[in-house]
């Protein structure tokens, strides 16, 4: 048997399959097509959660995603831990296991219950009050006790192994709920030719009419219809239809995200299947049948298991086959109470009573409640409940009357009307109208191309639902397809439950004993909400901050109509003008892992590697990040460290030859007739009168003349230039480029392309760098007096068509050998071959480091660091003279760039030779610390160098340059180290050695 | 996601573009005949409008062309694209 | 300092004398029901002139209204804030208060507020629940260990705690923190600032509204600036807003991402551009993250509420808008970020996704000073910064407007200083290696 509150027959669950499940280490039986919490109330039980702030004993509440209190933790295994999931939500398999959260050591036996007898000093923001005493008191003392108290579930402790997937889609029409008027919606936007995504949070569609089988459509009981119209739906190539996926974000221009859920249903779930997915769909046309909410009433002690939503009692009785309760009081403003009181009855609860309060009682269900010997009491509501952890009794009481009535009763259902839920049109930036017979708002006029149809549009009942969603379909379809093929609309017969109208909220706040809740699970009252407007907070954004009402994990869906109503009342303002707080993103919670999709691991972000790099890391390279490159750091050899190997790196490179990948540097080829004039006004360079077959070391500012870029300028021909950047600028000199061009020079006959990915790099650097790749090398004479020091020429190495520059970043002799990247790992060996015999050793990007600051070349990122000018860097040679306007030329001249004291490049020698800095320590005038101490500048850049056999320091210093030979020291570690300021070349001043 | 409306393209999700900016910011014929004040509102000062804005988008990863077009900035909607050097099709004054 | 209502009542309102906040207040108030509560601050109607006004009422302009009641002796002023108090940028942020930034004019203003945030609860009586649970900046990179050793340096000589970790330090203090190989960009250490925290952001408008109130300052809001009026030598002599003309020759203007907007009606063109800011919430969890983490590469940030919403920031939308609202994928990529540092929280769910306006200049410093307008002063451009200088920008501004020159403090963050070049670039170090 699958629970002793089960029915003997009806409800859609598969009577034949029994599951087994276990809630807080008991086990249970349940039926396929159960929900935890239907199963669970089939099992009669209703206490299920602890309420956030005073651990109050809680039951379900709800049978949809609007649930408050039924609050849980899945577990699947020790790394599948989900807390904060609605038992209303979680499909029922095979061997569940759930527990119940924010209780210890038991939902029973909660110790945290307490906070309920402290309840009356805690009222809302009583902690804005309190806790400032002592100072520390705060961090160390009363946050971690409130903390501790807070929080529902559990987070996960082990790192989850599922898997979740990313779509993009296009559709005409999306239909965004799978109720009557969505797949009224569908049906009308697909036989129209439109194509069409469905979609609905649950795992069957049908909304509303899962729990109906009185209507009948199309001649057909509903169920018959349903699962006809789902079918055909489903079949159509037109189609997608998506259950458990969840509408949860409408964005600019009909983007709307939707998030399914696709395995967390099943026992054993194919493990090639992603946990979830994410969809993002762009449509022509979006209708919103998103139906609506119903509303708890707000009356003394309404939180009590057994308190339930009266549409959600019936929902249990006829989709489950439930019976939530034996004996039922039902409080009502509306005719769905009567429906669901009716409902109960018929399938044997006893319905003691049915408080209405409403003035007037009547219509054709109060009559069918009074024929069926229901007792009916107009003009009442609830006073009071009683029961601890189940409701006992419930109180009674006419409008104006003094005394209650008690009545007995284990299931006390509250329906206090539906609100439409607005929240995606709302989210689409829609005007919302307030409909004062609703009591609701209801949508309005919105900017992108979104109708909303049926209950969450405010229609009440099967036919009108129906009728409206076809049309919104039809539209759609026309709006996004420009024409209109007739659809066939379907015929209701139905018995409808009077006509949605509800009167406000106001219904006992304050009269009778105990906390009379709006916000189920943030613990808020009507007394909360009428503190916070007698404390100033009228806004209604300020009582929901002040309150936290609406802000728990169900983001109010069924407190904030009450709220609102509340607090209007108290600040006697009709409902409008008190207006309503936002409706954020997302409508109902969303898995992290869903919206962060497969982006983890290597497909956190590209990595991009150069043509050698296998053949780095089969040399045993240690790699860094550099963007989404990974360049080789260093090659340690036989157990060296980092040290060792880059010290042996630089002594191969100053001594014999070095070789080394330079592929990621940024490569753009320049041409035109205008190529050279182009090139003039970016770089502060001269390189109208750059003769082919010459390069230069070009500089490029920003337009607020700070140092942006450097690299390489290679004059091929004429009207081709070959430029490189660094690595990490690629792209931003290429988009600077293109904007000067495009926007700036137009009448410039010039074309940028970006050629870093064509070219792989081949840097050899050394005294014997010539001789190592001479015999490679055809087409060209490399001697020195035929190809000096900063010469480009192609040419062919190994046979294959290359692009040779002499540069160094090393103050040696050195080459860049480019040759098209698909042979660059081929060239790389020729030429490693070659060297070898020359003593050639690869050298990595430290190595690099340590040698160009040998000789005191900047780092663009170091001492470069965008605050720096080209004059700041020493680099005031490098601009072209005479020479017309460049980008950031202008900027130089302002007040602040030309003071004697900026921060300038110089060299740090550490008096102890073996005493090293550390790179971004600050440079002080004397030898003390704190915050007196004057600060002068920064160490840029630090190392010990091989060559010299000592610590060497770049740094930008305050008027450095007129600094040399001075003392000062800089900050490190609990030490101020001395250092003589000098020039900033350590190595070959004369630069003889790059000549060689 | 804005779907930017590229005039040799179409429409096209935001992750295709790069920003470009406040348009018609006219960089100074000669920069060395303006002032200091001149010279940095020309660099930093930007009319930052609630409101339709003239602004610079670069197609990146499509045909590489920079245009400008006419967005709501409170809604982020656009209202026109249109080739640089053009005037602002709403006829409104520059900045 | 001393403390709200202890000082002397020197101002032309009548002053009502705050009702004390304390826990045995709240002891007393439980037996009357709370029923005897006062409106925190009162809903006055505006006056036809001020001393001074202040346009802006979330935390920067309400504060700088409290500093100048309680300072300067000024209280014949008023707050005017178009919709709810604290309803822009102080409502929208991730709440996080630091100090350790890298130039030496930064430090100064951040440490200024974090010095103030340090007695803030006590001076407002008011529990603004600042937690000093630290926070962690990771270094992914070489070239980032180095950016992040020189804040540590530059922040130690300034005398602010600040301190260089390892990565099996930092997991230490976060134990959540993935340090191993297995990440695309691997923690290779972090800087750590142990006397920064979070705040409640709320509380910081509502502490400082309710302690103003209580000095005398009038708080309008629903009042938005529709005009600047000035005379004929162009000094301000009035701001015309929905709720009438309101007379003042001092002019504060703290109004974040629309600071534009009024500054327009000044005639003034101010260097910032307004850019939507994104940021969510888990739902709330049992306490699992102790600290706060900011990763700059993958550009996330996250901390944990008092209440237990993880609470996470994502990076700017690149154009410029006034929407509130960003693009989906900037928050997927937030994600992402997250749960690749902390993937056991890949299965814990968004609740509530956001959108701020963040007012942001070229340097990523701040404005706060004198404008060319006589009787004119500004606080914008602060960015992403502008929750944790809350109290300080407060107090150099008021401290601006009741001397009609700017404190030592805030004088580097100038307007004039993008006519001379003299940027407080805090965006510099992070550029881009070899």
């Amino acid at each position: 048997m699958s629970g002793s509150f089960r029915t003997a027959e009806g409800g859609r669950v598969e009577r034949a399959r029994a599951i087994e499940f276990r809630f807080d280490r008991r086990s249970f039986r349940g039926l396929a097509g159960d929900t935890l919490a239907s199963a669970l109330l089939a099992n009669g039980v209703h206490l299920v959660g602890r309420s956030f702030k005073y651990h109050r004993p809680r039951g379900i509440v709800a049978a949809g995603t609007e649930e408050p209190n039924a609050l849980v933790t899945l577990i699947r295994d020790r790394t599948r831990r989900t807390p904060n999931l609605r038992a209303s939500g979680i499909e029922l398999y095979e061997g569940l296991v759930a527990e119940s959260q924010n209780r210890w050591p038991s939902l029973r036996f909660d110790f945290g219950a307490l906070a309920g007898l402290a309840a009356p000093v805690l009222p809302a923001g009583f902690y804005y009050k309190t806790f400032m005493w002592p100072g520390f008191a705060w961090r160390r003392l009363y946050e971690p006790a409130i903390r501790a108290m807070a929080g529902l579930g559990r987070a996960p402790s082990e790192p989850d192994p599922d898997r979740y997937l990313n779509r993009f889609a296009h559709c005409d029409v999306l239909v965004v709920g799978g109720g009557p008027a969505g797949i009224a919606a569908a049906l009308a936007a697909e036989e129209s030719g439109a194509r069409v995504i469905l979609c609905d949070e649950q795992a069957e569609f049908g909304g509303s009419l899962l729990a109906d089988t009185e209507s009948r459509i199309d001649g057909r009981p509903a169920w018959e219809w349903l699962a006809g119209s789902v079918a055909s739906l489903a079949r159509s190539p037109r189609v997608r239809v998506l259950p458990r996926t969840t509408a949860f974000g409408y964005f600019l221009d009909n983007m709307v995200a939707l998030a399914e859920r696709v395995t967390d249903h099943l026992a054993n779930p194919d493990p090639v299947l992603p946990r979830e997915r994410l969809w993002q769909v762009r449509a022509k046309e979006v209708v919103l049948a998103s139906g609506a909410i119903e509303r708890p009433l707000v009356f003394p002690a309404n939180d009590r298991p057994g308190v339930m939503l009266a549409d959600a009692a019936r929902t249990y009785l006829v989709r489950y086959g439930v019976k939530t309760g034996t004996r039922a009081v039902v409080a009502t403003v509306h005719d769905a109470g009567y429906a669901a009181a009716l409902a109960l009855h018929q399938a044997g609860v006893a319905v003691a009573a049915i408080a209405d309060g409403r003035r007037e009682v009547r219509g054709e269900l109060a009559e069918a409640a009074r024929r069926a010997g229901i007792a009916v009491r107009g003009a009442s509501g609830v006073a009071g409940t009683r029961g601890r952890q189940r409701i006992e009794a419930a109180e009674i009481r006419g409008l104006g009357a003094a005394t209650a009535e008690t009545v007995g009763c284990d299931l006390l259902l509250m329906c206090g009307g539906f609100t439409p839920s607005v929240h995606l049109f709302s989210q689409a930036r829609g005007r919302l109208r307030f409909d004062v017979l609703l009591d609701a708002f209801v949508p309005e006029t919105a900017p992108e191309r979104v109708r909303a149809a049926g209950a969450c549009r405010g229609a009440f009942g099967v036919a009108p639902v129906v009728e409206d969603g076809f049309t919104a379909g039809e539209e759609a379809a026309r709006g996004a397809l420009g024409h209109l093929r007739a659809a066939r609309r379907p015929v209701v017969e139905a018995q409808e439950f009077g006509t949605g109208e509800a009167p406000g909220a106001d219904l006992g706040e304050g009269r009778g004993r105990g906390k009379a809740f709006v916000d189920f699970q943030n613990d808020v009252t009507a007394a909360d909400l009428s503190l916070a407007t007698r404390e100033g907070f009228r806004s209604i954004e300020h009582v929901k901050r002040y309150t936290t009402t609406g802000m728990a994990t169900d983001q109010g869906k069924t407190a904030n109509p009450n709220a609102l109503g509340l607090v209007a009342g108290m600040l006697g303002k009709p409902v409008p003008e008190v207006g309503l707080t936002t409706f954020r993103m997302p409508y109902t919670p969303v898995s992290f892992g869903t919206l962060a999709g497969p982006a983890r691991g290597e497909l956190f972000d590209p990595v991009r590697t150069t043509p050698m790099h296998g053949w780095a890391a089969a040399q045993g390279a240690s790699f860094e990040d550099v963007g989404q490159w990974k360049r080789a750091r260093y090659f340690a050899q036989g157990g060296e460290d980092m040290a060792g190997a880059v010290a042996r790196e630089c002594r191969a490179v100053r001594n014999a030859c070095g070789i080394f990948d330079g592929s990621t540097l940024g490569k753009i080829e320049v041409l035109g007739p205008d190529a050279a004039e182009f090139l003039d006004r970016m770089y502060v360079n001269s390189l109208r009168r750059l003769k082919p077959g010459r390069c230069r070391y070009g500089v490029l500012l920003r337009e607020d003349g700070f140092v942006f870029d450097d690299g390489v300028i290679g004059r091929l021909a004429g009207d081709r230039f070959h430029v490189t950047t660094t690595t990490g600028n690629a792209a931003g000199v290429l988009a600077m480029m293109e904007d000067y061009r495009q926007t700036e020079w137009r009448d410039l006959k010039v074309w940028l392309t970006s050629v870093g990915e064509q070219w792989a790099v081949i840097a050899v650097q050394g005294p014997k760098a010539r001789e190592a790749i001479a015999p490679l090398v055809e087409g060209i004479d490399l001697a020195a007096g035929r190809f000096p020091h900063m010469s480009a020429a192609e040419a062919k190495v190994s046979g294959v068509p290359a692009r040779i520059f002499r540069v160094s970043f090393t103050g040696e002799l050195g080459f860049e050998i480019n040759v098209p990247a698909d042979y660059g790992r081929a060239i790389w060996e020729r030429v490693w071959e070659a060297g070898r015999r020359h003593g050639m050793t690869a050298y990595g990007t430290e190595a690099m480091h340590v040698l160009r600051a040998e000789k005191g070349y900047i780092v663009i990122g170091q001492e470069a660091d965008g605050t720096a000018g080209p004059d700041d860097l020493g680099l005031g040679w490098v601009i072209g003279r005479p020479k017309g306007d460049f980008v950031g030329k202008r900027s130089l001249g302002r007040a602040e760039m030309v003071r004697a004291d900026r921060r300038q490049l110089v060299g740090l020698l550490t008096e102890d030779p073996a005493r090293g800095l550390e790179e971004g320590a600050g440079v002080v005038a004397g030898a003390g610390r704190g915050p007196q101490a004057e600060i002068l500048g920064h160490v840029s850049s630090a190392y010990f160098s091989p060559t010299l056999g000592r610590s060497i320091a770049l740094a930008m210093v305050k008027g450095g340059r007129a600094r040399m030979g001075e003392r000062l020291f800089v900050a490190v570690g609990d030490q101020n180290v001395a250092v003589n300021v000098t020039l900033p070349v350590f190595h070959d001043p004369e630069g003889k050695r790059l000549h060689g | 996601m804005l779907l930017v409306p590229c005039p040799w393209c179409g429409p096209r999700p935001e992750v295709e573009f790069r920003y470009g900016g406040e348009a018609h910011i006219v960089r100074p014929a000669d920069p060395e005949a303006v002032t200091d004040e001149e010279w940095g509102e020309f660099l930093y000062a930007r009319t930052n409008p609630k409101g339709a804005h003239a602004e610079r988008w670069y197609h990146l990863h499509g045909c590489g062309r920079f245009f400008n077009a006419l967005r709501d900035t409170v809604s982020d909607r656009f209202t026109a694209s249109y080739e640089i050097g053009a005037p602002r099709p709403d006829g409104a004054e520059k900045s | 300092m001393g403390e709200v209502g202890a000082g002397g009542r020197r101002g032309v309102h009548s002053v009502r004398p705050l009702q004390r906040f304390s826990g045995f207040g709240l002891l007393r108030h439980a037996f009357r029901g709370h029923r005897d509560w006062r409106a925190q601050w009162r809903a006055p109607e505006p006056r036809a002139a001020y001393d001074a006004v202040i346009v802006g009422g979330g935390g920067h302009g309400l504060g700088a209204a409290y500093y100048l009641a309680k300072e300067h002796g000024m209280r014949n002023i008023a707050v005017l804030e178009r919709g709810w108090l604290g309803g822009g940028n102080t409502g929208r942020n991730t709440a996080i208060i630091r100090s350790n930034y890298l130039c030496e004019e930064s430090e100064a203003i951040y440490e200024h507020a974090l010095t103030l945030w340090e007695g803030l609860s006590r001076d407002l009586n008011y529990n603004v629940m600042f937690s000093q649970r630290g926070v962690l900046m990771l270094a992914h990179s070489v070239h980032e260990v180095g950016i992040s050793k020189r804040h540590v340096f530059a922040n130690r000589l300034a005398g602010i705690d600040s301190e260089w970790l390892t990565p099996a330090e930092a997991k230490a203090f976060c134990p959540p923190l993935r340090i191993d190989g297995g990440l695309r960009y691997p923690v290779l250490g972090a800087a750590l600032q142990r006397r920064a925290g979070i705040a409640r952001h709320d509380a910081v408008a509502w502490g400082y509204a309710r302690a103003a109130d209580a000095l005398g300052v009038d708080i309008i809001q629903n009042c938005e600036v529709t005009a600047i009026r000035r005379d004929t030598r162009g000094a301000v002599t009035a701001v015309e807003t929905t709720r009438g003309t309101i007379r003042a020759a001092r002019i504060g203007v703290s109004a974040a991402g629309h600071t534009s907007v009024v500054m327009a009606m000044a005639g003034l063109r101010i260097p910032i551009e307004s850019y939507p800011l994104q940021a969510l919430v888990s739902e709330p969890v049992k306490p699992v993250f102790p600290c706060v983490v900011m990763s700059n590469t993958i550009h996330a940030y996250i901390s944990q509420s008092d209440k237990g919403e993880l609470v996470i920031g994502a990076g700017t939308d690149a154009y410029v808008s006034y929407s509130q609202r960003g693009a989906l994928w900037v928050t997927t990529e937030a994600l992402a970020a997250i749960t690749e540092l902390f993937p056991i929280f890949r299965r814990l769910r968004m609740l509530r996704a956001w959108g701020g306006i963040v007012d942001v200049t070229r340097d990523r410093s701040p404005i706060l000073g004198k404008t060319p307008v006589k009787g004119l002063y500004v606080n914008c451009g602060w960015g992403t910064g502008g929750f944790k200088a809350t109290p300080g920008a407060a107090h150099l501004l008021a401290w601006t407007i009741a001397k009609d020159e700017p404190h030592p403090i805030n004088a580097p963050f100038s307007l004039e200083r993008f006519r001379d070049g003299r940027m407080i670039d805090e965006a510099a170090a992070a550029g881009v290696a070899h």
